[in-house]
């Protein structure tokens, strides 16, 4: 029997166990079959649930574990790395019917996952406040610097924050759908989300581009510079400052 | 921090399957657990905190990375980039031991994250063979082969799993890790003498034992079919099937493994001293 065949009844529960196999007794394997069903199941469904805390709380238990088995039939693992799997997440809530009427479930996913990528991400040392703040304004503005890659950017139309902070720190929840742009950054080793200030997030997306100050501040409208800079420094986001192109 | 000649081998002596929710336990007071196992693939991010424990703890254990992720049974080919992945954590952490399934989890672009059976016959035997010696060169290292758990028989196949494992071992050079509540699982399962397995195993090629829980059930015919779960305590028939094991083979590092619903501690702690005794019984 071929693995090929051995796979099309492992994720599909209505096809008998494949020919081939057997008891102890060479009678069908039935039951003995569904052993590897269930794990490969059980296991990717855990898998999951770890990985979209917030989503389990918003959709309950209950429903989050049948969506899965939808989701992992439909995206099963393309890597032995459990820490990447659910990347399909956001896009098969955008998909899904029965969810078509919470619109912020796929930015939620893309929020988690963002974090967990966060969390795997390679280390680096930050450059101190007082580095910075040597710098004359000139020599800032020309400045390219580099961003942890740690650092994730969520931009999102409702209001993300608010909502995944209500689940995982019993904040209050939300009263309106604003949008909410989302800084997940670093420190040491645990990442956490932080709201940006509004109209700041073009400028971060640039300078994480690789973009000068001068040329990030170009990129969206007017936004708190100082709040910004500040969240940065404080989340110890800012690794390098690279003199730029001085004119 | 340890010694770097007793970083190259495992410590006849109790081991667990490291969690990172008991890291503190383990600085404060490991004993008796003398060497720690890693998941591969839980160890394969870029940074973080995973990494930085990983690289603390390396400094002062013996170290086992056991792979989940190889598909060494695979029809398919080996995942390249995986193989890269696992000779990058193998380079930095150097542990004493590295170790891998006879299973197949990948097929085609999918990976279906379980220890999936393969028959035992002269093609399976030569993909396997092929995969070990391959993985062996990748990663510049002997490899432990490690005996499954089994739910089904493969009509097809026509080789015992000792026979299987012992040849394999013959042409690729590595080792066995041999998992005696792997032995217990599958011997129920496929209603045969776990004693007589362990009677005929080559112990002279193991480099190390694992001992697990495992579930209960029953298949459509009422008869026993138990579930490799690694969520419970080591029972005792499984126990005494170790001592029987070691009083053959002499002591060998021994894992407790504890994957799903981890307990506290002390509760491995508890598992790793009776591994611990019954070692101390056949050195006595």
């Amino acid at each position: 029997m071929s693995q090929t065949e051995f796979r099309a009844a492992l994720l599909n529960p209505e096809r008998p166990a494949p020919a081939g196999l057997a008891d102890p007794q060479g009678r069908p394997a039935g039951r003995r079959f569904d052993v590897y069903r269930n794990n490969v199941t059980v296991s990717l469904t855990e898998a999951l649930r770890q990985a979209f805390p917030v989503i389990r709380k918003l959709v309950g238990e209950e429903f989050f574990t049948a969506m899965a088995r939808e989701h992992l039939r439909a995206h099963p693992p393309t890597s032995p790395l459990m820490m990447h799997y659910g990347r399909d997440m956001p896009e098969f809530l955008e998909n899904f019917p029965p969810v078509q009427h919470l619109g912020y479930l796929p930015d939620i996913a893309r929020l988690e996952l963002a974090l967990r990528e966060s969390y795997h991400a390679a280390d680096a040392t930050s450059v101190s406040a007082e580095a910075l703040q040597a710098l004359s304004p000139d020599t800032l503005m020309a400045s390219r610097p580099t961003l942890a890659p740690s650092l994730r950017l969520i931009r999102s139309r409702w209001p993300i924050h608010a909502i995944w902070s209500a689940n995982m720190r019993g904040t209050e929840a939300p009263k309106s759908a604003v949008a909410e742009d989302v800084l997940i950054a670093r420190p040491d080793y645990d990442p956490e989300p932080h709201r940006l200030p509004d109209g700041a997030a073009p400028f971060i997306a640039a300078l994480m581009q690789g973009a000068a100050v001068a040329e990030a501040l170009e990129a969206g409208p007017e936004f708190d510079l100082t709040a910004t800079l500040g969240l940065l420094l404080a989340t110890r986001a800012i690794t390098a400052v690279n003199p730029g192109d001085q004119t | 921090m340890l010694d770097q000649s007793a970083k190259r081998q495992l410590p006849p002596r109790p081991g667990i399957g490291y969690k990172p929710q008991h890291f503190s336990n383990i600085l404060q007071d490991a004993e008796p657990v003398k060497w720690l196992e890693i998941h591969a693939e839980n160890y394969m991010g870029d940074g973080g905190r995973p990494l930085a424990q990983l690289r603390y703890l390396a400094e002062r254990f013996p170290i086992s990375v056991h792979g989940v992720g190889l598909s060494i049974g695979g029809e398919g080919p080996l995942n390249r980039d995986h193989l890269a992945r696992l000779k990058h954590l193998c380079d930095w952490v150097d542990p004493a031991s590295f170790s891998e399934h006879l299973a197949w989890s990948t097929h085609g672009a999918e990976f279906l994250n379980d220890l999936l059976p393969l028959p035992y016959t002269d093609a399976t035997l030569e993909r396997v063979a092929d995969h070990i010696a391959e993985v062996q060169d990748h990663v510049g290292r002997r490899m432990l082969l490690e005996n499954p758990s089994v739910y089904v028989n493969f009509t097809e196949t026509n080789m015992g799993e000792i026979e299987f494992l012992t040849e394999v071992a013959r042409r690729t050079g590595c080792g066995l890790l041999l998992d005696v509540n792997n032995v217990f699982v599958s011997c129920t399962n496929r209603q045969t003498d776990p004693y007589d397995y362990i009677d005929r195993f080559p112990h002279q090629l193991v480099g190390e034992i694992h001992l697990g829980g495992h579930d209960e059930d029953t298949d459509d015919m009422g008869a026993p079919l138990l579930i490799d779960a690694h969520g419970s305590e080591v029972v005792d028939p499984v126990w005494q099937l170790y001592a029987h094991t070691i009083a053959i083979s002499g002591p060998k590092p021994t894992l407790i493994e504890w994957d799903n619903d981890v307990p506290d501690w002390p509760v491995l702690a508890d598992e790793a001293s009776r591994a611990a005794r019954i070692l101390d019984k056949v050195i006595a």
